[in-house]
């Protein structure tokens, strides 16, 4: 039986094999970022003493409102395309794509087990940067194309703000792969091997936490949602769009969202690598495979982000922009530098 | 016809299409947007020719940074294109004369009779394995080791005159300092003062 299957997939032609591996990368990630928003609206309720949504269920039972991200989704779907006049109609529909299109491909290089990984490429690293550079050009195009005073302030609010945490960012990303002396992913985690204080997070403290909080800008979420901003300008670069193409634009960021989360579980937490690593405990945990460490960590930092937003007040723009260029880059270089030492020295426990 | 070979054509139409475009186009916006176009274009040129660390490069600071903080400054230009094109027909002789001495230079230094095939055959292909980026790294920090620092110097010295350059100083401006702000006690703002009552 198992013998026939693998005959049989063998037999398909490579680009079916891709198509099916993309598939199963890309459907269980939308429901998970259908499941998302419902997270966020249940757990940001209880943290504000309220219940959320937990009317919505499938055959009359109600499963705490488990059947609100559905029955949002057929809303949007049914809802009229409203494209503004003067719009640019060509750009004004095909912003969403640009947005959710690099959110889905950086999941391309995603490595979610030793062997379990689409395309190993060597310049990982450097592919997941380039795409999630690229997300801003949605916002910048949807803002611009709307014809909108309100979307076009969100879109010069958050290409500034993009632009800048990418350097943060990407210099948090150095420090990663100077530890580890390589730019695959898998290699990234392989780096990390040993037990839970191996992992990167130990030795690349201060650039974690900026890759987290830059994640979180980049995303254009709170405490950085200035580009949606809705007390100041309506909802920013969306404000025209409506229907599917609005939801584009909430799949994207979910997406991405999910993605900043796996990254850092990936690259500063040990991705698949047991915690229990090296410890008395590590036998009887043998049986659990990689992907459940991976989705765990994962899942923490998902809940991490909903717990920022329920907790902190929207930042002013120039205090963004200052955390960004004068206190995040000055960080980050002077740890490369630490981090650069640590590993010409071979300091012990990590660079050894 | 081998299938790199086609999509060196596919890739090769696309880039000369989407920089006929960058000049042709009326609104500035679409201009850049197909400079991006022809960006990606030529990164899969060099990702086809194995150079898998130029072309993510040229994606991440090109298009991810460079042509962002282009768009950013053309949306927010307001220019008119009629007054533009005004001299247009006045300067066509001109251009096309310096084209033609420009075309005519290019040949002479890059044409058939330097870059042939013959001079120069087609490298073998790499191994899967073969990593670009280290062979890159190795050589820059190798062999060219003094040109690259230099440049990078160079680099520096501009940002810094740059900004200098731009910076204004403007004392009426009042500027807010967050390490004061955060360190703000309730004595700084608040006096209680005991006073009579009157009658």
């Amino acid at each position: 039986m198992i013998e026939s299957m693998i005959a049989l997939w063998e037999s398909l032609p490579v680009i079916v094999q891709i198509l099916v591996k993309i598939v199963v990368i890309v459907v269980p990630l939308m429901i998970a970022v259908a499941y998302y928003t419902w997270l966020e609206r249940r757990v940001i309720g209880a943290m504000q003493v309220r219940i959320g949504p937990n009317r919505v269920g499938f055959f009359g039972f109600k499963l705490q409102g488990l059947g609100q991200p559905i029955a949002d989704a057929m809303k949007l779907m049914f809802k009229e395309i409203v494209i503004p006049t003067r719009a640019n109609p060509f750009l004004f529909v095909i912003a969403p794509m640009l947005t959710l299109g690099p959110a889905l491909a950086a999941w391309a290089v995603f490595p979610f087990d030793e062997n379990l990984v689409l395309a190993d490429i060597n310049a990982g690293l450097l592919y997941i940067l380039a795409l999630t550079s690229l997300a801003v050009y949605g916002v910048i195009i949807a803002g611009w194309s709307s014809n909108s005073k309100y979307a076009f302030l969100g879109a010069m609010r958050s290409a500034a703000q993009i632009v800048s945490y990418e350097i943060a960012m990407g210099f948090a990303l150095v420090g990663v792969l100077v530890a580890a002396g390589s730019l695959n992913l898998g290699d990234i985690v392989q780096a990390q091997a040993g037990s839970a204080v191996h992992w990167f997070w130990l030795p690349l403290f201060p650039l974690f936490m900026v890759y987290m909080i830059a994640g979180v800008a980049e995303t254009n979420r709170a405490p950085f949602d200035v580009a949606e901003g809705e007390s100041e300008i309506v909802a920013g670069f969306h404000v025209e769009y409506s229907g599917m193409t609005f939801a584009a634009f909430f799949l994207a960021e979910y997406a991405n969202m999910i993605l900043i989360s796996a990254l850092t579980a990936l690259m500063f937490w040990g991705g698949w690598l047991s915690p229990f690593e090296g410890t008395f405990f590590q036998q009887y945990f043998e049986w659990v495979p990689g992907i459940v460490w991976l989705l765990a960590k994962t899942f923490v930092f998902m809940v991490l982000l909903l717990w920022f937003r329920a907790t902190f007040p929207r930042y002013r723009y120039d205090q963004i922009m200052r955390l960004g260029w004068k206190v995040f880059i000055p960080i980050t270089i002077v740890w490369i530098l630490v981090v650069g030492l640590a590993v010409v020295y071979e300091m012990p426990w990590w660079f050894d | 016809m081998s299938v790199e070979k086609f999509l060196f054509y596919v890739f090769a139409a696309m880039l000369i299409f989407a920089s006929v475009m960058v000049i042709t186009r009326r609104n500035p916006v679409h201009s850049v947007l197909f400079l991006v176009l022809a960006f990606f274009n030529a990164a899969a040129l060099w990702m086809l020719a194995e150079a898998e660390f130029l072309a993510i490069a040229l994606v991440l600071v090109y298009v991810g940074a460079v042509m962002v903080l282009f768009l950013f400054v053309v949306m927010m230009l307001d220019i008119d294109l009629s007054e533009m094109r005004a001299g247009f027909m006045k300067y066509l002789p001109l251009g096309i004369g310096i084209s033609a001495v420009m075309v005519v230079e290019l040949l002479m230094v890059v044409g058939p009779a330097y870059f042939g095939l013959d001079k120069y055959a087609a490298p073998a292909a790499k191994a899967a394995d073969y990593s670009n980026t280290e062979a890159l790294g190795t050589l820059l920090y190798t062999e060219y080791l003094y040109p690259f620092e230099i440049a990078a110097v160079i680099l520096l010295v501009a940002i810094i005159a740059a900004i200098s350059l731009t910076l204004r100083k403007r004392p009426e401006t009042k500027y807010q300092d967050p390490s004061k702000q955060v360190t703000v006690k309730k004595e700084h703002r608040l006096r209680v003062i005991k006073m009579e009552a009157e009658e």
